[in-house]
Formats: structure tokens, sequence, C-alpha cells
């Protein structure tokens, strides 16, 4: 910056008798070193908003399988967010699984979602509508599961099936399914990808 | 548009022609502000002002936070760099007399702005909530308590508590990014002001007409541009090679309201202020004379030399009556204005040294000196001194002094014209 500065003066005293070319590329010079400066100052102030290394490090988060009975549900948090964790029943995943993807707003099978074998019982969605960010109401056996017993959020009447599909209202997506992995423990950690023929944990 | 306006007047405004390096530290001053406020809004997205906290979400912004360290560092010397710059305005301001009328106001309006520089780094420091945070807001808030009889009271007030704890921090929170913005505006009242009286030149005499001056835009803007370039150099080599070298590493240690630092100091840029405080002691003669007597305690008057340090360049236009602005043609004004400078840097490193003899001695003498100057020195100088004759013009003076040919070119029809 020194140097533009400096020598821009001198372009400017010298300037009587040589051309305006040379006082011009100083200009245009001077002035890109400057845009550069100003971008690589503000770039730190920015990137200081994104999550820090330590927000980063708690996103992955470990449950424990093994108390959970089949049609019971719990809601864990996961990076901020809360977790729908279902233990569907045999009648509810051959529910699921019924449906023909291409009938769906948001075609996905139930397969395509949550795998197959001893890990299809287990159903992991982020349980955030994703029309607007609500959190659904089904968690609950009291809990109004909409029409298509699932979820059902409240701000503006979105259905989601069993499956944590969209079925009718406005939100456009299905539940999102977060990288997760179950291990062979019994042990379900979520934020960390795992092939969808997996271990899956125990069936019984 | 008002600012479109605002911003061209800026531009184009005639400035004297023959300013030197001396009158750069103005915009850096300006620099140096708008850093502070921009580094500062992004570190506040990640400080929470709490005492279980504080500590560890400044330790979170060095270790976690994308360039949080870089961040830091820059609002950490920030304070420091902010403080040379505006240190140098002030000398400037004193040695080409630019206090005197009709530039008073102006004046007036950067002794304001410099109390409340002092206020805001002073709680800034504290919001790291380290050792000497903890301690140097207990001993700066506790100066209050030297007020008579309401002082008990006052210093609950200040502190929120009956010590310096969680409630203090939050006001201090609160106030440190609030003051920034009140400075912000007495930058602008400053600038206003500076704009109306025109800029005094190191001749310390008036422009008389065209031929005297140039445009700020593009000559000023340009050598300002310069200056920024060797300040940035300057700021830089601290942020990247020394961060820590102007603060104290008991500030890496968690407050501990129960023990204190053996050897506590405050930031560089306060130590002269500190010595001031710290001179006036129950056994030192000229507080007996002056104060003691009447039942005045040490502690108080400490506290008022301190503040007075600062505030009597409130007065300095009536002080210093000499006709003459600029040191360059009052030869006794300027031996003695180096002597001050120099009763500054010592009052500056006795600060730093344990209060022991014989740096008290010297504070004193030093403290002493320092009032000296100001309230006797100055009146005294301005009626005995015989100051050598001004040139008559700023032109003339540049011309005469082997300006160049390009400039003698350039200046010479206005001349005729005039």
């Amino acid at each position: 910056m020194a140097n533009t500065a400096s020598t821009e003066a001198a372009g400017a005293a010298g300037a009587h008798d040589e051309g305006a070319g040379r006082r011009d590329f100083l200009f245009l010079a001077g002035g890109a070193f400057g845009a550069f400066a100003a971008g690589a100052s503000a770039w730190p102030l920015l990137d200081s908003l994104n999550p820090a290394k330590d927000t980063l490090a708690a996103s992955t988060t470990e449950v424990d399988l093994s108390p959970i009975e089949q049609g019971q549900a719990i809601t864990v948090k996961w990076r901020g967010s809360p977790v729908f964790i279902r233990r569907r029943t045999a009648k509810e995943v051959a529910e699921a699984k019924a449906v023909k993807p291409d009938d769906l707003p948001d075609p996905q099978s139930d397969e395509q979602r949550f795998g197959s074998g001893a890990r299809e019982q287990w159903l992991v969605v982020v349980g955030v509508c994703t029309h607007l960010g609500c959190i659904p109401l089904g968690q609950k056996d009291t809990d109004n599961k909409g029409e298509f017993g699932g979820w059902f959020c409240p701000c503006h009447g979105s259905h989601y099936d069993i499956s944590g599909r969209i079925r009718k209202g406005p939100a456009p997506r299905n539940l999102p399914v977060p990288p997760y992995t179950i291990t062979a423990e019994n042990k379900l950690i979520i934020g960390k990808e795992q092939p969808k023929d997996g271990p899956g944990g125990t069936t019984a | 548009m008002p600012i479109v306006s605002m911003v061209e007047h800026s531009l184009y405004y005639p400035v004297p022609r023959n300013l030197n390096y001396m009158w750069n530290f103005g915009s850096l001053a300006g620099l140096s502000l708008i850093i502070m406020i921009v580094t500062g809004i992004v570190l506040s997205m990640h400080y929470t002002p709490h005492t279980d906290y504080a500590f560890d979400s400044v330790e979170r912004i060095m270790r976690d936070v994308n360039y949080g360290w870089l961040i830091r560092y820059v609002h950490m010397n920030g304070g420091s760099m902010f403080f040379i710059v505006v240190y140098l305005h002030v000398f400037r301001g004193l040695y080409y007399g630019s206090f005197k009328s009709p530039r008073e106001l102006l004046w007036w309006l950067g002794v304001i702005i410099l109390f409340l520089m002092m206020a805001t780094a002073f709680m800034g420091y504290v919001l790291p909530w380290g050792q000497m945070s903890f301690w140097a807001a207990k001993v700066i808030t506790s100066m209050v308590g030297a007020v008579p009889l309401v002082g008990e009271s006052l210093m609950e007030l200040l502190w929120g508590g009956f010590t310096v704890d969680n409630p203090t921090l939050n006001r201090f929170y609160s106030l440190h990014y609030l003051l920034p913005f009140v400075i912000f505006g007495v930058v602008i009242l400053h600038i206003w002001a500076l704009h109306t009286v025109k800029a005094n030149n190191p001749l310390g005499i008036d422009m008389k007409g065209p031929q005297d001056s140039v445009d700020f835009h593009p000559y000023y803007t340009v050598k300002d541009l310069f200056g920024t370039g060797v300040f940035l150099l300057v700021f830089a080599a601290f942020v990247f090679y020394a961060p820590n070298y102007l603060g104290h590493p008991d500030n890496y240690i968690q407050a501990d309201p129960l023990k204190t630092p053996p050897h506590i100091v405050p930031e560089w840029y306060f130590l002269p202020f500190y010595t001031i405080l710290r001179s006036f002691t129950d056994d030192w003669w000229l507080f007996q004379i002056l104060l003691g007597w009447w039942g005045m305690e040490a502690k108080l008057a400490g506290v008022l030399a301190m503040a007075g340090a600062v505030a009597v360049l409130f007065i300095l236009p009536w002080l210093d009556t000499s006709r003459v602005r600029s040191a360059k043609f009052r030869p006794l004004y300027r031996v003695f204005f180096w002597l001050f400078v120099i009763d500054c840097l010592i009052l500056g490193w006795i600060g730093a040294q344990p209060a022991e003899q014989p740096w008290t001695a010297i504070g004193q003498w030093a403290t002493l000196w320092y009032f000296a100057y100001f309230l006797v020195m100055l009146p005294l100088i301005s009626r005995i001194e015989r100051p050598r004759p001004l040139p008559h013009s700023i032109s003339q003076s540049v011309l005469g002094g082997g300006g160049g040919a390009a400039v003698a070119a350039a200046a010479s029809p206005m001349e005729k014209s005039r």
C-alpha cells in the first residue's frame, strides 16, 4: 500500500510532461491493489462468522438404541436441531414401503431413505418442517399425526407419512435424513455416514 | 444528497500547501477508530459478558473462531496504535500552536475525544476478565472512593455491588460498545470545526489566498494514503510478529478477586497518568504545602491531579497567550516544549516501575514539572519570549525555502494576480 501511494504521488507531481497513460496506469494499479487489500481484509471478518472449530467438533451425537421398544419414538438434539428416532413396527415399515415413490411430491422410496434389512426399522430424520422450520407433531402417542399417520406440522399444516415424507401441505421436501451410522453394539451415531446396508443393530 | 455534498466539500476544500508529515495523524486516528469499530463489532458477536464465561469466550475466539486470533490481535494492538497516533496528533498541536485562536473549539472537541478514548480503552481492557483486567478495574474504580462523603456510595453505584463483579463487567461491556459511536459523533464535530477554521500549518500563519493552498484531493489524500501505508506496516508488524509485546502475561490468567498480581501496571498509554496518580503521597512536600495543610487526603489529590493532567489541555488557549502559533518562530517555547516531551517520557517510564525509591522521587519531580510547564512556564514564556519574525505568507516561505522549479512555476502566476 505504501509503495502504491508513493508512486501515485510521484505520478501526480511528474505528470506535466509524461502522458496521461502513465497516470492512468498508476491510478488503475493503485485502485486494483486497494480493492484487493479491502477484500483481503474483509475475508477474515466474514469468515469468523462461519461455524467455529468447536462448533464443528460438536457435530456428531451418539444415542444408545437398546432401550427403545418397537413403536416407540425419541427426540435427540443434533447440531442444535431435533432429530426424530422411531423404531418402527413391521406393519409401519410395510406401510411405508407400499407407497409408490412416483406418486409423491418429493419422490423417494423408504429404502432409499433408511436402507433395508435390520436397518429399515430405524427411522432417523431431522425433525424440522421443510416449509419454514417448525417442529412437526407426532413423536408422542397423543399428538396429532396428520392424515398419513406420521407427523403433522401445526404451523402451516404439512402432513408427513411414517417414512417422514411430505404427503400434503405447503412443505416442499421430505424430512431430511441426516448422515448416521448404526453400530453392531446398537449405538446410533448421528453425523457419520454409513452404507445403507450397514449392521443396523439388533432385530430383537 | 447532503452526504454527497459533505464528501465533496471534504475533498475539495483548501488546505495549506506546506503541511508536513505530522499532519498525517488526524486521518490515521480516524482510520484507527474505524478499524476498532469494525473489529469490535465482529468480536462482540463471539464474546460473552459474564464473569464465568468472559475469559473462556476470549480464549475460544483465539483458538476456535475462524481468524479469531487475527481479529482480536488487531483490536488489541489497534488500541495501542490508536493512542500512538492520537498522542502524536496532540503533540503536533502543541508544537505548532494548533490550539490557538481561532481553533479553540476544534481543540476542545479533540480533548473530549481523548477523554472518551481513555474511558473506552479502560473499559475494553476489563472485558477479557484476566487478572490485569480485573485489578485495573478495581484500582481505577476505587479512585471514585476518594470523593469526600459520598465516595463509598458512588463506588457501589459504579460497581453495581460491593466490588468489581458481574454487574460491573456487564455495564462496562455496554459502555465499551456505546462510547466508540459517541467518539465517532464527536469526530464528525471535530472535522466540521476543522473545515470551518481550516487546518493550521507548520508556519502557523493564516492562508491569505489561493496561492497558499491546494485542494485536499488529490494532494493530501495521496499524502495521507502514503502515511496510511507506513502506519499499516507498523501495525501489521505488531499484530503478526509481536502481538503480545504491549500487553501483560498476567492477563492470560483468569481474574481472581482474591489474589492481586505482585506487580500491576496499566497499559503503556496510561503510564504517565498512573505516575501522576501515584506521586501524591502523604509525605510529598509539594502535597503538604499545597493541599495537605487544609485537610485534603493524598488519595483525592492524586485522583484530581490525574484527571487534571488531561483537563489542563482545556485551558491551554488561555495559558499560552503568545500570538505566534508555530514553535518554529518561538526559540524559548521550543526548548520548553521538548523538555515537556522528555518529561512525559519520564512519567511514562516511572509508571512502569514499582512504587519504590528512587522511582517515586523521580516521578514526583516529573509530575511537578508537568504541571509547572502548563501553569507557570507557558504563561511566563508567552510574556518574556521575543519570537522570530514571521514570513509574509505561506507561498512566499515555500518559494524562498527552495520549493523547487515546478512549484515555483505553478505558484508565480497566482502570486502576480494577487
